[in-house]
C-alpha cells in the first residue's frame, strides 16, 4: 500500500477517535470493559516495544552479559523508577550503552 | 473589542499553561524525526506523519514498522489500537464542548493530544465562568502542534547529519521506558506491562511485527483480569 494513503488513513482513524465523544456527546455510550481496559492500552503498547529492543538481538533471545541494551536498558529502568525524569533517563541509558560498546570494541 | 481581549487572554493562557510540558515534548520530537530518517523514511513523509496523524506514540510504533516493511493494514491496526486512549479523553473532555460550533469541535478533535488533554481538562474542572475556555484548549493545542511540528523538523535534519553507526534506534526503547515507568500506578498497570513485554518476545518472529498487536492485546485482558481479582 503506499505510504501516503497508510499516513492518511492512520490520520483519519486517530481524528475520529479523538472527534467521536466530542461530536456525538449524549448519544451514546462507550461499553464499560472497553472502558475499563483503555488505562491498560499505554503500559502493555510501550512495554510490548521496549521487551524486544532490549532482550531480542538478531531475531533470538539474548540475556548474557555481553547484551549492551539489556544492561543500558535496566539501567534507565532504574532511572526513570528514581527520578522520573525523561530527559535523565534517556540520556543514561544512552551513555551506558555507548560505554558499553566502546569498551566491548578494545 | 473587550470581547476580543478576553480571548487573547484565555489563548495566552493555555499557550503558557503548556510550556512546562513542551520541554518534555520537544525531545520525543526530535527524537521521532531522527528515528523516521533511521528507519528510511523520506523527509517529506516523517513530518507529514507529524501533521496528518500527531501523535507521537503512534508515529514511533509505525516508523518502526514501516522499516520493517510491514503491509499497510497492519500499520493503520497498530495506530488505531495505540491512539485508542484517546476515546477517553474525547469522553471526558465532551461535556465542556457541547455548546461550540462544528469547525470548533473538529478543530479541538484535531489538537486533542495527552499533552493537550491533560492541562485543559484541568483547566475546564477549575471553578468560575466556563464561556471562554475552549480559547485556552486552543492555545494549549496550537503550542503543543508548533512544537511537535519544528521538533519534528530539527530531528529531520539532525537524523541526516549524525553518523549512522551511533546506536540511535535504541533512543526509541529508552524513550518509551521513560513513558511506562512513572506511569506505573499499581499492581494492574504492572500485570500489564509484564505480560506483554514476555509475549512481545515470545512472538518476536510473527511477521510484519505481529506480535505487538497481540502483545498489547494479552497486555490488556491480563491487567483486566488482574483488576476483576481485586
Amino acid at each position: 500500500m503506499n505510504t501516503w494513503i497508510v499516513l492518511i488513513v492512520a490520520g483519519l482513524i486517530t481524528f475520529a477517535i479523538r472527534l467521536s465523544f466530542i461530536t456525538s456527546w449524549g448519544r451514546f455510550t462507550v461499553p464499560n470493559t472497553l472502558q475499563r481496559s483503555l488505562r491498560f492500552v499505554p503500559p502493555a503498547v510501550l512495554s510490548a516495544i521496549i521487551f524486544p529492543e532490549l532482550l531480542v538481538r538478531d531475531g533470538a533471545l539474548n540475556v548474557d552479559l555481553g547484551n549492551g541494551r539489556l544492561l543500558a536498558g535496566i539501567v534507565s529502568i532504574f532511572v526513570a523508577w528514581k527520578t522520573k525524569n525523561a530527559i535523565f533517563t534517556i540520556v543514561a541509558g544512552m551513555l551506558v550503552l555507548l560505554l558499553i560498546n566502546y569498551f566491548l570494541k578494545i | 473589542m473587550a470581547v476580543l481581549n478576553l480571548q487573547a487572554k484565555e489563548l495566552f493562557r493555555g499557550i503558557k499553561a503548556e510550556i512546562p510540558i513542551l520541554i518534555g515534548v520537544i525531545p520525543f520530537g526530535m527524537i521521532y524525526g531522527v528515528l523516521a530518517i533511521d528507519a528510511g523514511l523520506k523527509p517529506t513523509i516523517a513530518q507529514a506523519m507529524s501533521v496528518i496523524v500527531f501523535a507521537g506514540s503512534s508515529q514511533f510504533v509505525s516508523t518502526q514498522m514501516f522499516a520493517a516493511g510491514s503491509p499497510g493494514l497492519m500499520i493503520i491496526l497498530t495506530v488505531a489500537v495505540v491512539n485508542l486512549r484517546h476515546l477517553l479523553y474525547s469522553a471526558s473532555i465532551a461535556p465542556y464542548l457541547v455548546a461550540l460550533s462544528r469547525p470548533w469541535k473538529w478543530m479541538l478533535a484535531y489538537l486533542l493530544t495527552d499533552e493537550a488533554y491533560a492541562v485543559s481538562i484541568t483547566h475546564y474542572r477549575q471553578p468560575g465562568d466556563q464561556q471562554l475556555r475552549h480559547w485556552f484548549f486552543l492555545g494549549a493545542g496550537l503550542a503543543l502542534w508548533g512544537s511537535w511540528q519544528a521538533s519534528t523538523a530539527a530531528g529531520i535534519i539532525l537524523g541526516s547529519i549524525i553518523p549512522p553507526d551511533w546506536p540511535l534506534d535504541f533512543t526509541l526503547a529508552l524513550t518509551f521506558i521513560a513513558l511506562l515507568v512513572p506511569g506505573l500506578k499499581d499492581k494492574p498497570d504492572i500485570i500489564t506491562a509484564m505480560t506483554a513485554g514476555v509475549v512481545a518476545v515470545l512472538a518476536y518472529n510473527l511477521p510484519y511485527k505481529l506480535g505487538l498487536l497481540l502483545a498489547a492485546i494479552t497486555g490488556i485482558a491480563a491487567g483486566l483480569w488482574m483488576e476483576h481479582r481485586k
